[in-house]
């Protein structure tokens, strides 16, 4: 059976990582690319599914043993349900003006849906709060830990104020100083974009140079099945 | 004082940070006061890149859209999504909306309500804008429409066949597009936009991001991404220069059409663009003699009529953004007082 559980899956991992690189090098193998890329996403369709599954089983185990936060599974698994109920079945949806009488033919998320609704009043709201809370964190943060402890911390607040600043208020602030003049540069606005476009893309050069060499090499360890991680066998 | 500083429960902090952002929230929604903008390079670069979309190949502008963010970030992409939307539908490019995130859709719906639906009724579904929706796979979607098209997306959102909708007449890759415009808040986002479309086909790209994203994109400007927004600054600074430039649009074209030549015509509306209240007074002046009563009146209501609230929407939300920035600012401040404070008083013990 090892055949079917380790062999298989590296060959076809080797064999679309090659296809994936002649395609992107010689135009004649462009095609061979692109059925590469469909089957990927078909699979990443059905990675939904899987992930759907995924979620179940383990939400539902916890909910069975009673582990500790069962409870917001059992919310998790409702929410779950409920969500895809509504949208496989369009509940609520109005049927399409071209096909009136058939009771499918409306958008899943055409207004007035159920779905739209969870969508607008559930999910929208949701998200929104958990990323604005952020601020919050983030102020009670700068608070507590910014400190001008040595050099390289006093240069991070400097360039912390400057952008800050820069972002926001640098019109109240620094536009006193005549934009076309020798001390132009000096403006709040102006000392933003020269940080990011020079010593900040100077350093990230510097870790996407990086990223991309670590990412040809691991990339070419899983093609040779050098690197069988991806198969869950701990290898 | 200092034993109570150091120790501040969170909560102040909290306090403050709520007030710092729902006080401008309401002062503006009352006033409906917003501060003014100076555009950087960056958002003119992005402004230029959209407005002259398909002027090489002189026709009207192939446009794709790529919606990938969701409600989380639409706080910081929404008003960028929206005057991007606005400068297309006003400068008349043919809009092709999609979505690599699974609520892109949604989004798109909601800014072609807001926009095209609203203020620019006339536009054709099918053939001014179509939205394509959302096809999972990431980075593979944008590598597949760079060599087939109508193999990723066979249908619209809708469920009609690309072959019935006119203006999929013509584009089968992505090199039939004059410009991808991608707003950001993750993965995938620009960066594979920059590494599958951009680099691979030459295709002009320009992005607006969340802040969090901006520094890791600021290399691929200008020649990968011909422009890029960063967070609601960058939204803001676009959406004052997307409005100016309808006002002047909308001027320049009543002039021209109260039998004003071409280029007197543009050199007023930039004039009477960048200072609307001046409108009615020009109006009586001898430079508009030779305009009827009608094209006057014309002038005068485009130059007094409000600003709709949806496109005002990232220079409103950078009042809240700067008091929060100056609290940050100052607790920074006040944190390192009381450690030297502390440091002193502990040295000296």
């Amino acid at each position: 059976m090892q055949f079917f559980t380790r062999t298989v899956p590296l060959l076809v991992t080797g064999l679309a990582g090659l296809v994936m690189i002649l395609s992107a090098f010689f135009p004649y193998t462009s095609d061979w690319g692109k059925v590469a890329g469909q089957f990927f996403n078909i699979l990443a369709a059905f990675a939904f599914v899987l992930g759907g599954g995924s979620l179940l089983k383990i939400h539902l185990k916890k909910v069975s043993d009673q582990a500790a936060g069962w409870g917001y599974s059992a919310v998790v698994l409702v929410c779950f349900l409920a969500t895809l109920f509504v949208g496989l079945f369009k509940i609520g949806a109005y049927p399409s003006p071209e096909a009136p009488n058939m009771m499918f033919s409306g958008e899943t998320q055409g207004t007035g849906s159920a779905f739209w609704w969870a969508y607008e009043y559930v999910f929208k709201p949701l998200t929104a709060t958990m990323f604005s809370m952020l601020a919050f964190y983030v102020a009670s943060a700068a608070f507590r830990a910014f400190r001008a402890k040595n050099f390289e911390a006093i240069l991070l607040l400097g360039t912390a104020f400057i952008i800050l600043l820069g972002r926001t208020a640098a019109i109240v602030i620094t536009d006193w100083i005549p934009n076309d003049g020798p001390f132009g540069d000096l403006r709040l606005e102006n000392l933003s974009v020269y940080v990011m476009q020079v010593f900040n893309t100077a350093g990230t050069r510097a870790i996407i140079i990086g990223i991309a060499l670590g990412i040809a090499s691991t990339s070419l360890k899983i093609m040779l099945g050098i690197d069988r991680s991806f198969l869950g066998s701990g290898d | 004082m200092l034993n109570w500083l150091s120790n501040l429960d969170r909560r102040w902090i909290f306090l403050a940070m709520g007030l710092c952002v729902a006080v401008p929230i309401l002062v503006i929604g009352l006033t409906g006061y917003t501060f003014p903008e100076k555009p950087t390079p960056l958002a003119e670069a992005f402004f230029d890149a959209v407005d002259t979309a398909g002027e090489e190949k002189g026709r009207r502008g192939n446009v794709l859209l790529a919606f990938d963010f969701d409600p989380a970030s639409a706080g910081e992409l929404s008003p960028m999504a929206i005057s991007l939307v606005h400068q297309c539908a006003e400068r008349g490019h043919r809009m092709y909306f999609i979505a690599l995130w699974p609520v892109g859709p949604q989004l798109i719906t909601e800014s072609i309500d807001k926009v095209i639906k609203r203020h620019y009724p006339d536009l054709v579904y099918g053939e001014d804008y179509v939205n394509l929706g959302f096809r999972a796979g990431n980075e593979q979607v944008i590598k597949v429409m760079g060599i087939d098209l109508t193999s990723e997306f066979r249908t619209d959102v809708e469920g009609s066949a690309l072959a019935q909708i006119p203006m999929m007449d013509g584009i089968t890759t992505l090199e039939d597009f004059d410009l991808i415009a991608e707003i950001s808040a993750g993965y995938p986002g620009s960066k594979e936009w920059v590494l599958y479309a951009a680099t691979q086909y030459n295709i002009p790209l320009v992005s607006g991001m969340t802040g969090v994203q901006a520094p890791l994109n600021y290399p691929y400007y200008p020649k990968q991404l011909k422009g890029l927004l960063g967070a609601i600054k960058g939204a803001a600074e676009y959406e004052s220069l997307v409005n100016d430039w309808v006002l002047k649009n909308q001027l320049n074209k009543t002039l021209v059409a109260g039998g004003m030549d071409e280029s007197t015509a543009d050199g007023v509306a930039a004039d009477l663009a960048s200072a609307p209240s001046q409108v009615s007074t020009w109006t009586t002046s001898a430079d508009a003699a030779s305009l009827s009563p009608e094209v006057k009146a014309q002038l005068v209501d485009i130059a007094t009529t409000p600003i709709p609230g949806e496109f005002l929407e990232g220079q409103r939300r950078m009042g809240p953004q700067l008091f929060a920035h100056l609290l940050m600012v100052f607790l920074i401040i006040l944190g390192n007082i009381i450690f030297f404070a502390q440091k002193r008083r502990g040295g000296a013990a």
